[in-house]
């Protein structure tokens, strides 16, 4: 592997604090796929490949927590291979699979199937397996050996993981490794039937409305149970709440912070962008029942939407995840109700983020990687990822803060279509992305 | 793409088309039956029927026949829908097999859109969920054009301005509530909406920005020039609590109460009714009552709906 030299590119970098205060272009090195050196221009030497990168930003690759690759068992939808070419064509660099897989990915044989190179992933490949035994709710999973074989955190997400003492036993478990349960917040108990977010909107199309106390419930009562675990074991629990949607969980998370318990959250970019409107677009020439617009949780109010915004600005949501969901036309062509919950989103997320949260509400650019690198990385515990220190993987992108396009889901690199965003104005494009110094995706 | 003359919710349809209907309505109504017969002489038009319904599906099959059509039910006891093939694909099929329009009843809200979509066919919209039943808001509008003396053959903004329409019982589950309420407002009618909480969230008010609730039925009914009452939608009521002896002694719709607080007003009720419940059999049968008059009025406008969906002249 030869040498490549990125040249006078304006560094970003969150995690040490690089080019998040002055504009000055620097040349980056990367050596058998790490940084070797980042320097004023000029001053590094040739090297065997070069790529120019004035006028971009240059930045570590932005990391997923949270994306669901279909394979094993629904490769019509999504495999390996095509989900993680996806995520490098939106800069992404590290991806986290979830384990609602067919089957569930719950035992160290499974993950090591998944993890094994023959999937062909294009880029860092991570996966949380099932916090219990085919995610069913009951016995957990053996978080020891799972996590001896790579496992970054545990989680039954597609679905909660509902029973109290199961939940306890899980936080319990995965604390002594030092990984985070991430949950999916919802109380099924009160979302039978529905099949959006529960309101005025749902109320004109005549569909069954998931409350916010539906999610809101299950945090509550998940940040209950890290104070008890604290107080009585000994232990300190990690908590990462995932998709967060509504304002009510989001103070949930908010008064746990600072009460000092480890909880972490993420939010994903069809709820800082769109709302339960966006099923009903009639009145605008649009369509109503818009499948491509049904996922879990819902799209909620304008209220809850500007609650993730607000919590996006001032820390509370630590990270952005797409919960990048693929799902085959002829699933999504059929009535509301059957549709099958989930939006592409590995890549929409860059583009979203930059318009809604930097243009729109003034998130800088430095945040924006934060949320979506660093802060990731640091969830999942990845030192030599998702920054820019002397020695870490060239995990990178090279991307044109303020570029315009519109994003086409037929142009996907995914292998579903299943996004709200097709048609939609997107702000900052991807030139490249690099996985560990090789050029993975380039525009 | 989705055909212009389909009709999926009745809040996309513009007055001026609400008039058109109209007047094609009166139009066809005064036709001897002899040239009405030949209107629609040689179209095929599907009904498709995921849910059963007597007084919908006769009136429309009714309609199409009247009309000269030719007409295929596919019912959910008869077909391929029971096998569990797929609406877009049962849609095609009808497609191929020639059908001109389909008229699709469904229990899953928002069918009608993903049927006019998946095919390009009109698609008539004859309830789907608990979401729309536009061609009952038509026809309980010419009901009550009629019955209160007004001009039945057109309408504007102002049509039915003086008109206090109450709806009254399980709105939560009505496609008829919520066409109605979104309609009958745009014309200038006041409608207060009544029930209990349980049956009628106060979102329910956001269907219109002129709608009002108001919880209690002998108010609402002290301003009624037209009492539409509901059935109770026992299968639709997993996990709500609801006593039905209180619901009658709060809500049904009596001799007592009507000539107490609304001696004049039409009774209206788009069925099935359950006599006893929501309404008592004698205020059904009483010359207030516009329940017959409906079932007339339902026959005249779906006949315009489908002249309309085939773009037929008459
Ligand atoms: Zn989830």
């Amino acid at each position: 592997m030869t040498d490549l030299l990125i040249r006078n590119a304006h560094i970003i970098d969150p995690a040490t604090n690089l080019g998040t205060q002055e504009a000055a272009p620097r040349d980056l090195l990367i050596r058998a796929g790490r940084i070797a050196a980042i320097e004023a221009p000029g001053v590094l030497p040739k090297a065997g490949e070069e790529l120019d990168a004035t006028g971009l930003i240059l930045a570590p690759g932005l990391i997923d927590v949270h994306v669901h690759l279909r394979e094993p068992g629904q490769t019509y939808k999504e495999t390996i291979a095509t989900g993680t070419r996806a995520a490098a064509a939106g800069g992404f660099t590290t991806v986290v699979a979830m384990p609602n897989t067919i089957p569930a990915n719950d035992t160290v044989d499974k993950l090591h199937w998944m993890l094994s190179p023959e999937r062909n992933a294009v880029v860092h490949l991570l996966a949380m397996p099932a916090a219990t035994l085919g995610s069913l709710g009951e016995a957990l999973s053996d978080y020891e050996a799972l996590a001896k074989a790579g496992a970054v955190g545990f989680t039954d997400d597609g679905k909660p993981v509902l029973e109290d003492h199961v939940m306890r036993a899980a936080l319990v478990a995965a604390a002594r490794l030092g990984l985070p349960i991430s949950q999916h917040a919802e109380d099924t108990r009160l979302t039978g039937g529905c099949s959006m977010n529960h309101g005025p909107v749902a109320f004109r199309l005549g569909l069954r409305g998931m409350t916010i106390e539906a999610e809101s419930n299950i945090v509550e009562r998940d940040i209950q149970l890290l104070r008890d675990i604290e107080k009585s074991d000994k232990l300190r629990p990690h908590l990462h709440v995932q998709h967060v949607s509504t304002g009510k969980a989001i103070q949930a998370i908010r008064e746990a912070k600072q009460q000092g318990l480890h909880v972490t959250c993420e939010a994903a970019p069809h709820h800082f962008t769109l709302t339960d409107e966006a099923l009903d677009t009639r009145e605008k020439g649009g369509v109503a029942f818009n499948t491509n617009a049904k996922m879990n949780p819902p799209l909620r109010s304008e209220l809850d939407r500007l609650a993730v915004i607000e919590a996006l600005l001032d820390g509370t949501v630590d990270c952005i995840a797409t919960d990048h969901a693929p799902h085959a036309a002829h699933e999504k062509e059929v009535e509301f109700e059957r549709a099958p919950n989930g939006i592409t989103g590995l890549e929409t997320a860059l583009g979203l983020a930059l318009r809604i949260l930097h243009r729109d509400h003034g998130l800088s650019l430095a945040r924006i990687l934060a949320l979506m690198s660093t802060n990731p990385a640091q969830i999942i515990h990845l030192k030599d990822r998702g920054n820019l220190t002397i020695g870490s993987h060239a995990d990178l992108i090279l991307f044109s803060p303020t570029a315009e396009w519109t994003y086409s889901a037929q142009a996907s690199l995914s292998k579903s279509k299943n996004s709200p965003f097709d048609g939609t104005p997107m702000l900052g494009q991807i030139h490249a992305t690099l996985s560990e110094g090789r050029i993975v995706h380039r525009t | 793409m989705i055909h212009h003359s389909s009709l999926l919710s009745i809040d996309g349809l513009p007055i001026t088309e609400v008039a058109r209907i109209l007047s094609l309505t009166a139009r066809i109504a005064q036709m001897p039956a002899a040239e009405r017969s030949s209107i629609l002489a040689g179209r095929r038009i599907a009904l498709l029927f995921y849910e059963s319904s007597t007084r919908t599906r006769t009136s429309f099959e009714l309609a199409a026949k009247s009309l000269g059509a030719t007409t295929t039910l596919v019912s959910d006891k008869s077909s391929s829908i029971e096998k569990g093939e797929s609406l877009k694909d049962t849609g095609l099929t009808l497609r191929a097999l020639g059908a001109e329009c389909i008229i699709l009843r469904h229990p899953a809200s928002g069918s009608p859109e993903l049927l006019a979509r998946m095919t390009g066919l009109p698609v008539l919209n004859a309830g789907d969920g608990m979401h729309q039943h536009p061609s009952q808001a038509l026809l309980d509008l010419r009901t009550i054009l009629t019955r209160l003396h007004l001009d039945p053959t057109t309408v504007d903004e102002q049509s039915l301005k003086g008109v206090t329409v109450v709806i009254t019982g399980d709105i939560r589950h009505s496609r008829v509530a919520r066409s109605n309420a979104m309609l009958l407002p745009r014309l200038g009618a006041r409608v207060l909406l009544c029930g209990p909480e349980p049956l009628l969230p106060d979102h329910a008010s956001t269907l219109h920005p002129s709608i009002e609730i108001v919880r209690n039925f002998d108010a609402a009914l002290k301003q009624a020039s037209v009492a539409m009452m509901l059935r109770i939608q026992s299968e639709r009521l997993a996990g709500l609590q609801l006593d039905l002896a209180e619901y009658i002694a709060r809500y049904q719709l009596n001799t007592e109460r009507l000539a107490a607080h609304a001696p004049n007003a039409l009774v209206m009720h788009p069925g099935p009714m359950i006599r006893g419940l929501e309404i008592e059999g004698a205020v059904a049968d009483s010359p207030n009552s516009a329940i017959e008059d409906q079932v007339a009025h339902g026959l005249a406008i779906r006949s315009a709906l489908l002249v309309r969906a085939l773009g037929a002249t008459a």
